[in-house]
This record gives structure tokens, sequence and C-alpha cells, in this order.
């Protein structure tokens, strides 16, 4: 912060002072994207608050014809989602020792899965047999997994972003930012998941 | 990023344009310097402020009589819901937020704002969804008509069967409205917990500092779960779920919780800076440092933390069991105990000091007095038994408009006459700002205590017809609101032409203790300080001959050097 002494107005455009310029520039956008993912999880918090009041109080609460979800499915889905993180931290930490194939093949993996997610999802969707319209159970379950689901779909485009980036030279010597906010996006992305699992599928 | 800011600064090392004649065109650029957005929001929102104002004119011209005669209903209807809508969400919301981007890097000694680009984009968005929720007065049907609560089942009627209704377009103005803040939230929070200048500790922030993270703070838990709520009734509107539909199994009841869970919080997201404005300005024109200041800091925290837990006093008659009264009952009382501390405090920073009555004082005083009545009428609106009588009645309406205006817009216009000169580098004229005090103090209690006695009395809120023996203070009412109206003129033409040719402002024209007072008028660079301050002392040390920064001299280049 403190190499700012040093007015540019002042210098000759040819010798902007800057030292170390992140320094002159202290990277705040990790602690900007911190603050704005727990207003984020206040979005998830409401749905998740409104489908525990529907849950509870609405007398019919299925449509009619619907018994109730199928668990194995979504259940393999909730552990490739979960695994995922797990990759994705090996990913970082090659990334970090600066071994950028070993970063690439398990962020390429860690996609993968995301977009296995989304594939899974897609398909039990078109194996239900109720709409979003059907009932304030049909509206809560796909404005949950859909609002889910849309965070992962960012999730892997960031994903993708991050790894197009990997390939300018350079780019990740200074600072990581980029992949670490992917990444926690990613676990933010899953844990949500998690809460949503159980109180979809567990909780019937 | 990096080294995009190795860009921007090379990019200002260009010759600077000399303070003198500035290029009043960067107002109307995509600028990223934190002085320049903040005025941005400052006009910006006074101009939706007129607007809004139009709306309350039709309002209280119907009101003049009992019988509904000036406008068709619905466009009643329009006008106290677009009212409400654009006084919070054009209006006071972002002019707070624009003093707040003007104020607050410079406060905390920064160069600018931690993300100024994102800066400028929150900006931007104002301008959007103002023209959004104007453009409702094309689409078939006219604009919304739920009042700004926007309650199911009304608000989901759609009369006119369009996709593009109205209530869509509010619906989305609302939405886009909440995405610019929250930009602004997160860039407010991480400037001033990691921005701050060497030696500006938390316990030497200026108050106001302080009450604009915790609103900021307010904002970004708050404003998700109305954006829930927003996106909930969008698909019940457009696509039919079943959400707030009753008919269908949905829960009306749950909307108002989302809904107030952020729009209480919202209320002191409003006057949080107001209490700010408050404590900046009595030291300065009482000559006394602010009474009690730790604990005026800490006392927002309070609020903060409190305002999570005090939603429900809207919807005690919205068949809310007794056990939860009670408990938000109590919990709204609790929240006015930080309040009055604030209050004592402000209070004695006056007693005894040496006023000087400028119009920023007038306002700042004439404020506090307002908002000392309408705190008085809320804790009567927060005793159930009371709140049962009154509820959607004009006392209500009352208690508000002497908060939001009698403090709020009072506060606001302190803000501008204080900070006026170091924002544009000319005095104002004084004695149009005592008449523009003058014609507000009153036309404000004339047009809003009327509306206690009615409450009381019953009449109900948002009617465009009502029973004959309310006439009475119905006129009294609608003649304090033309004389609001009036009062804008005196204001408009002592800003406009004190901007273009008033006197030249000293660097600190009031004597005011405060960094921002030792740049000049206006600060001439996009980076606030050649040299960052180094703080030494708490804010508001009048009387006490202790430095407020170690290197007052060394922060500018001045316009004469340059
Ligand atoms: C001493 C502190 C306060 C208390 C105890 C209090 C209490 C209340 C209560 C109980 C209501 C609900 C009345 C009803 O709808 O039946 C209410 C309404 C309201 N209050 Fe306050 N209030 C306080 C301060 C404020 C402040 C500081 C603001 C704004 C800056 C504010 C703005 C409002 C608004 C806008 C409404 C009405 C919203 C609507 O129905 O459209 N109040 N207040
Ligand atoms: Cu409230």
């Amino acid at each position: 912060m403190n190499s700012t002494e040093v007015d540019p107005l002042l210098t000759a455009p040819a010798a902007p002072s800057h030292a170390p310029a992140a320094e002159a520039h202290p990277d705040h956008r990790m602690f900007g994207f911190i603050v704005f993912l727990l207003s984020e999880s206040v979005v998830f918090l409401s749905f998740f608050a409104g489908y525990i009041v529907y849950k509870t109080t609405t007398p019919n609460w299925l449509p009619v014809g619907v018994t109730g979800l199928d668990v194995r499915e979504p259940a393999i889905n909730t552990v490739v989602l979960v695994s995922s993180s797990f990759v994705i931290y090996i990913a970082e930490r090659y990334l970090h020792d600066k071994n950028l194939w070993g970063f690439r093949i398990f962020w390429l993996l860690t996609m993968a899965m995301g977009i296995y997610f989304l594939y899974g999802q897609a398909v039990e969707w078109s194996g239900l047999p109720f709409g979003f319209t059907d009932g304030v159970f049909g509206g809560a379950f796909y404005l949950l997994t859909g609002f889910h689901g849309l965070h992962v779909m960012t999730g892997v485009l960031l994903q993708l972003i991050m790894l197009g980036r990997s390939f300018i030279p350079g780019n990740y010597d200074h600072s990581e930012y980029g992949t670490a906010a992917t990444s926690l996006f990613w676990h933010f992305v899953d844990v949500i998941w998690i809460i949503l699992f159980v109180l979809i599928y567990i909780w019937q | 990023m990096v080294n995009l800011s190795v860009k921007e600064s090379i990019a200002k090392s260009e010759p600077p344009s000399p303070g003198e004649h500035e290029d009043w065109r960067r107002f109307f650029s995509f600028s990223t310097d934190h002085k320049v957005i903040g005025i941005q929001y400052i006009v910006t929102s006074f101009f939706f402020f007129l607007v809004g104002g139009i709306f309350a004119m039709v309002i209280r011209g119907e009101l003049m009589t009992p019988e509904a005669d000036l406008v068709d209903r619905t466009v009643y209807n329009a006008m106290f819901t677009l009212h409400g809508t654009v006084m919070l969400f054009l209006w006071t919301f972002p002019v707070l937020v624009g003093l707040a981007n003007y104020l607050v890097p410079i406060m905390i000694g920064a160069q600018d704002m931690a993300f100024p680009r994102l800066n400028a984009v929150a900006f931007w968005m104002v301008p959007v969804f103002g023209v959004v929720l104007m453009a409702s007065f094309l689409v078939p049907g006219g604009p919304a008509q739920a009042g700004w609560w926007s309650y199911p089942p009304v608000s989901t009627q759609n009369p006119a069967g369009v996709l593009v209704s109205g209530q869509f377009l509010w619906l989305l103005a609302i939405a886009l409205s909440g995405v610019s803040s929250i930009m602004g939230g997160v860039n407010f929070v991480t400037t001033i917990l990691r921005m701050r200048a060497p030696g500006m500790t938390f316990f030497r922030m200026p108050i106001f500092v302080w009450t604009v993270l915790s609103a900021q703070m307010l904002q970004l838990f708050g404003l998700p779960a109305l954006t829930a709520a927003v996106i909930m009734q969008m698909f019940d509107l457009t696509v039919g779920t079943s959400f707030f539909d009753p008919a269908k199994g949905g829960d009306p009841v749950l909307f108002q919780h989302l809904f107030w869970f952020y729009s209480h919080p919202a209320v002191y997201v409003i006057i949080l800076p107001i209490f700010g404005i408050f404590s900046e300005i009595f030291p300065v024109y009482a000559r006394k440092p602010l009474f009690g200041y730790k604990v005026v800091a800490i006392s927002s925290l309070m609020i903060v933390g409190l305002s999570a837990f005090v939603w429900v006093h809207h919807m005690f008659a919205s068949g809310t069991p007794g056990w939860m009264r009670m408990l938000f009952m109590f919990s709204t009382m609790l929240i006015s105990v930080p309040t009055g501390i604030k209050v004592f405090a402000w209070v004695g920073t006056i007693w005894g000091g040496k006023l000087r009555l400028t119009s920023a004082m007038l306002f700042g005083l004439g404020g506090l007095i307002m908002f000392v009545f309408s705190g008085i009428t809320g804790i009567m609106l927060a005793a159930v038994p009371v709140d049962i009588h009154v509820n959607n009645t004009y006392f209500v309406v009352g208690h508000f408009h002497y908060v939001i205006y009698g403090a709020t817009v009072m506060g606001i216009y302190a803000a501008i006459y204080h900070w006026f000169p170091k924002m544009t580098g000319r005095m104002y004229n004084e004695g149009l700002g005592k008449l523009h005090f003058a014609l507000t103090f009153i036309g404000a209690n004339l047009n809003f205590f009327p509306m206690h006695p009615l409450g009381l009395a019953g009449m109900p809120r948002r009617v465009a017809e009502y029973a004959p023996e309310f006439a009475f203070w119905n006129v009294v009412a609608s003649i304090g609101a033309f004389l609001l109206g009036m009062s804008t003129l005196p204001f408009l033409v002592n800003m406009i032409g004190s901007w273009i040719q008033g006197e030249k402002a000293p660097k600190n024209p009031w004597r005011a203790i405060g960094v921002e007072w030792l740049l000049s008028s206006p600060p001439v660079h996009h980076d606030n300080f050649k040299e960052l301050p180094v703080f030494l002392a708490e804010p508001y040390g009048y009387g006490k001959s202790e430095p407020l920064v170690a290197n007052p001299d060394t922060l500018e280049v001045t316009r004469e050097l340059n």
C-alpha cells in the first residue's frame, strides 16, 4: 500500500515507478469473492427455508400419481460431485507446484465430473412424471435443482476459462486468484448440493 | 488483473486535466473514479426523486377531495406503487450509495474503492433498471399496482393477460436493483475492511464509515432473500407455478416473510448512513467531539445483528401466531435501545456547543427532531395491541414518512450542503439553503403529521376515496405536500447556480476535522492521495489540539503546484 507514495501524475509517463504491481494494488479479489459467496448463500438459504415450510405445511405435498423420488441415480450423482471437490483440490496443488500438465489433467477431470453431474440431472428430469407447475412440490423441486444446476454450469464455464488461461504463458505465475476462486465456488456448489440432497431426496 | 492495474496507472500518468476547467463530460462517461461515480449516483437519483415526487403530487391531488375524481383508480394504484418503489430503490438507496461512494474511500485514506470497475458497473445499472421500471407505463395494463410490498395474490393477478406486464417489469427492475446493490455491498465491505490507511484502526473510523459498513452488511445478507422471493413470484406470474398461490396449495404468507426479512433491514440500510451523517455534522457545527464515539460505533453493529430478528412486526396482522407476535414485539422494542443511545449521543454533542446554524446544521437538527417523533410512533407500532388497531392505516404511513422524509431526506440534504463545497469546489448560497430548509421542515410536518390522527381514526392506506369526515386532515396534508414539491425549487436553483458560478470554496470552509478537508476542493486527481495519510487520532478532535494525521501537508499535489 505504501508504494503509492510516488504520484504517477508527477512522474514522467515513461517511468511509472511502480515496484511490484501486486504490492501497489494489493489483491482484494479473493476477499471480495468470499463476501459475495456468503451473500449468495442467502438466496439458497431462503429457498431451503421455503422448501421446509412447504414440506411441513402443504396438505397434498406430492402431486397425484407421484409416490416419491428415486434416490439411486441422484446418489451416484452426489458421489461424483462430492468427489470432484477433491479432484479440483489435487489440480490446485499441481498448479501450486508449477506442474501445469498435472493441473490441466485433474482440472479437466473435475470438469468432466461436473458435466456428468449435469447430464445425470438432465436424464433424471426428463424421466420425472411431474413438471414445474405441478403443485408446490413440482415448483420447489425444479426451482431448487434448477437453480443449483445453473451454478454447476457456471462453475464448469469458469473452469473452462481457467483451463484456457493455463495456456497463456506465465498466466498463473503471479496470482492463482482465478483458479482459487473457481475452486472455492466449486466447493460452495458442492456443499449446497449436499444440503439440497438431504432436503429433497433423503427427507421424503 | 494485476497487469491491468499497471495499465491503469500508466493511463493515469498522462498530463492531468487541470482541476479548474474540469471536464464535465467525465460525468457522462464510464468513469472508474469513485468521486465521479459518487456524483453520478447522487445526480441520477435526484432525478428519480423528482419523478417519484411527481407521482406523490398526483396521489395528494387525488386525496384533496373524498371522492375518487382526479385519476382513474388503476392509475392511482400505479401511482402509489411506483411512488414507493422509485423513492426507495431509485432515490434513497442510490443517493446514499453515492454519498458513501464519494466519502468512504477518502475518509479511510484509500485511493479508490477496492473494485473500481465493478463500482462503475453497479452505478450504470441504476439508470438501466430505472428505465425498465418507467417502461411499464408503455405495456398493456400499465405499471404494477400491487404496492411496493407486491404481496400475492394481488400482485400475481395479471389482468391484462400479457407476458411482459407492469408487474413483470417491476419484478425485473427489483431483481436488477438487487444485483447492483450486491455489487456495491461487496465493494464497500471489502474497501472498508481491507483498504484502510496506516493508523486507521476501526476505532478511528468516522461514524459515517461505521454506518456504511453496517448498512452494506445488511444489504448483503438481506437482499438475497428478496431476490429469492422475486424469482419465485416471477415464476408464479409467468409460467404458472404455485409458490404463493393458495388455490393451488401455495403459501402467500411465505412471500411476506421473505419480503420483510429483507425490507425491514432495508429501513436500516436507509437510516444507518443517516445516523452517520448526523454524527459527522453535529460535531462540526457544535464544535464538540461526538459524545460517546465508541458506543455510537458499536451500536451500529448491534442494529445490524438485531435487525435480522424483527421483520415479523410488519406481519402482526397476517395470521401470525401469538408466540411469534410476542417474540417480535420484544425484539422490536430491543432494537430501539441502540437507536436511542445514538439519539442521546447527538443531544449530548449538541448540548452546550457553540452552534452555527448553517443550512447543513439546520437540516441535521430538523432531521433529528423528526426522527425522534418517528421513533415514538415506531415504538407504538411495535406494541401488538396498538398495531392490530392501526396497521394498514395512515398511522403507519405517517410513521415511516417521518423517518424517510423527515430524518432521511433531511439528512441527505444536510450531507449535500455540508459536502457540496468539497465535491464541487464552490460555496452554496446560505439564503436559498435556509429558505429550502424552512419550506421542507414546514411542508414535511404539514404533510405527514395529519396522517397520524387520520390513521388513529381509521383511514386505511392505499385508497383513492375516503369518508368525508377525513377531509380536513387530508387537505392539510395535501397542502403540505405541494409545499414540499415547491421546496425542491430553491434547492435546484441553489445547487445548479452555485456549481456554475458560486464563490470558490477553500479546502476547509467549515473548519471541520476530517481527512477529506485536508484535500483541495474538489480533490484534483483520480487517486485521492499523493501520499497515504497516516492517522494518529480518533475523529472529531474538536477542542483538543491533537493532529488527525501525521502528514497533512504531503497528502496532495495541490493545484497551485501543478
Ligand atoms: C424506533 C425504531 C422503529 C420502530 C420500533 C419501528 C416500528 C415499526 C413497525 C412495528 C412497523 C409496522 C407497522 C405496520 O405495518 O402495521 C413499522 C413500519 C414501517 N417502518 Fe418503522 N420502526 C422504527 C424505525 C423505522 C426506521 C428507522 C425506518 C426507516 C428508515 C422505518 C420505516 C418503516 C417503514 C417504511 C414502514 C412501513 C412499511 C410499509 O408498511 O409499507 N421505521 N415500523
Ligand atoms: Cu420494520
